[in-house]
């Protein structure tokens, strides 16, 4: 019986000839990551377990949620894991200055790369499944576990095959194609699976696209998302690693549970109404329904704050105001993208239209801080969740859109069609 | 081992975010955690919750992050076991890793009510609704994960599997 790609990476990974679905397996781990929130509760847990990380070069650690620290306890959170980085010798440490939101950070600078096997102590890590990366969330316990002995249990998924054919139009990028399937299958639909992308369409789709994509599986309840490493894929590795990389291919009559296919041509602009990342309505149905006012825009985060996000918002606003109700938080995700948006202008747009441009941190995505809500406010947010409360208070609402929605809503005050906007 | 308490019911998708707002996550003491659990669906649950107390919900329980500040705050608020159609994977896993008795069963999920005393024996499965007189038998763990539980989670049995 064939294995998926996510089976082969596993099974190379745990030292077996073959796995399925269903398989408790223990594997060893090539990349261990955590943040100022996960990381700090694991060195506690580490130390009942050994005094060394396994590798010095697998342990990642990122502040980066509620960096730059917004009281004395995040502070205090923060310099825990930066002490742990110093006395361990790591590697890989980002502080402020030098560094951008985890999801966005590791593969920019070459930490993660195609065939690994990879554990992050943040939901989102299955973002890394776009370079061909088995790579998923965990909590505390399992990151501290990892980080001893460089190894963890799993139990090894079924899968879903997304077999995407086309092209997308000019205003939809992967997190309208993303909202789309998860409109599609619900928030459950893909529950201790992989999601595996495939098909001619994904050549259409830019790295950043599948990020984007990768990096919302969870959001559908998967274990992981991941495409395959294709030409694009191999230039973005090749651009960004000096790690030597394995890929991997599903076996022609690797098993799925169910087969999905997906024009992308007909994706329109999708937005995920409150309070589930499922709960998908097109532009066009939007349009046809009573205004939702906004005040408050937020373009950035793991799942839209690379470059081309940038620029795809920039194109929007460029000569135009933002609406007098809203406020527009921009936050480049790594150092080097808000560095590269001063080098095109994209921050003269930005600020000239109106919007605060932030450094790169998590921020308002999970109501941390830069942006919390008040009660009866809503938000156009490029970022991942829409849950009760995610962004501040419990009456507030967050509309999850892509950049090029979020830049066409800031400007009209409501949520808006980015097709009427104007020059792209 | 047995669970034995009265039950706080809510539905589908509670997710991590109203288990345990972000707002907190500044803290990982397990008692300041537990003074916020569930608040963003349920604020009473706090001072209404016992110990011994069950939690059952529909589909996809502690979907979203991966913050194990959600299973711990439960367990030290004085949750005894949660009771679910489906748990999303993160939740799962941590629930295990830090020892929050967990079941899967979708008839129990749908024939238990808000109020209810249940009684849950975690070596046979079987779920005993007291107040209404109705049995279920819950989902048994993979062998592995019962060796895990066993061994009184994810730590104990790495230090027990190292010395070997």
């Amino acid at each position: 019986m064939g294995m998926t790609m996510t089976q082969k990476i596993l099974a190379a990974h745990a030292g077996l000839d073959t796995v399925t679905a269903g398989q408790l397996i223990e594997a060893k781990l090539d990349v261990v990551m955590a943040n100022d929130i996960t990381g700090p509760m694991a060195l506690p847990i580490f130390r009942e377990m050994a005094d060394r990380v396994f590798d010095q070069d697998k342990v990642v650690l990122v502040p980066d949620h509620f960096t730059p620290n917004k009281d004395i306890k995040s502070a205090e959170n923060s310099k825990a894991i930066r002490e742990f980085a110093r006395e361990q010798g790591l590697t890989w440490y980002f502080e402020q200055g030098k560094s951008g939101v985890e999801h966005a950070i590791l593969p920019e600078a070459g930490v993660v790369a195609a065939g690994e096997c990879i554990i992050g102590a943040d939901s989102h890590t299955c973002t890394y499944g776009a370079l061909g990366a088995f790579s998923t969330g965990v909590g505390t316990t399992d990151i501290a576990t990892g980080m001893a002995t460089g190894q963890l249990w799993f139990k090894v998924p079924g899968a879903m095959k997304f077999v995407l054919r086309g092209k997308p139009g000019p205003y939809v990028s992967g997190k309208d194609i993303i909202i789309h399937i998860i409109g599609r299958i619900g928030v459950d639909g893909a529950l201790y699976k992989s999601m595996e992308f495939t098909g001619d369409g994904i050549a259409a789709l830019s790295m950043d696209d599948r990020f984007t994509m990768a990096n919302m599986a969870i959001e559908a309840g998967a274990k992981n998302g991941i495409f395959p490493v294709d030409d694009s894929a191999r230039k973005y590795l090749e651009e960004h690693t000096r790690k030597a990389y394995q890929v991997y291919e599903a076996d022609e009559d690797a098993v799925y549970d169910e087969v999905i296919e997906i024009d992308l041509s007909e994706v329109r602009p999708t937005v995920a109404f409150p309070h589930l990342p499922g709960n998908a309505k097109t532009i066009d149905e939007i349009e046809a329904m009573e205004p939702v006012r906004i005040q408050q825009v937020v373009i950035g985060s793991c799942t839209n704050g690379r470059m081309e996000d940038m620029r795809r918002a920039a194109a929007i606003l460029k000569g135009h105001t933002v609406h007098p109700d809203v406020r527009v938080m921009v936050i480049p995700a790594t150092q080097k993208i808000y560095k590269q948006c001063i080098k095109e202008g994209l921050l003269d747009i930005f600020v000239d239209a109106g919007c605060a441009v932030n450094t790169p941190s998590c921020g308002p995505c999970m109501g941390g801080h830069m942006g919390v809500m008040a009660a009866g406010e809503r938000c156009v947010s490029t970022t991942n969740r829409n849950f009760v409360g995610r962004m501040g208070h419990v009456d507030s609402l967050i509309y999850l859109a892509s950049p090029e929605v979020a830049a066409a809503s800031a400007i009209a005050g409501c949520i808006a069609n980015p097709e009427k906007v104007g020059d792209r | 081992m047995k669970a034995l308490g009265h039950v706080f019911k809510y539905g589908d998708n509670v997710d991590t975010d109203v288990i345990i707002p972000a707002r907190y996550l500044n803290s990982f003491d397990a008692e300041e955690l537990a003074s916020h659990a569930m608040a963003d669906i349920d604020p009473e649950f706090v001072d209404k919750v016992r110990p011994g107390d069950l939690i059952v919900a529909n589909k996809n329980f502690g979907c979203g992050s991966s913050r194990e500040h959600a299973p711990l705050c439960l367990k030290t608020a004085g949750v005894s076991c949660v009771i679910a159609e489906t748990f999303a994977r993160i939740f799962y896993r941590n629930a295990i890793n830090i020892g929050l008795p967990i079941i899967e069963c979708p008839e129990a999920a749908r024939g238990i009510e808000a109020g209810d005393e249940v009684e849950v024996d975690f070596d046979s499965g079987k779920i005993f609704n007291r107040t209404k007189g109705t049995e279920f038998k819950g989902q048994p763990f993979p062998e592995f994960m019962q060796k895990l539980i066993a061994a009184g989670g994810l730590v104990k049995y790495t230090l027990a599997n190292k010395d070997r």
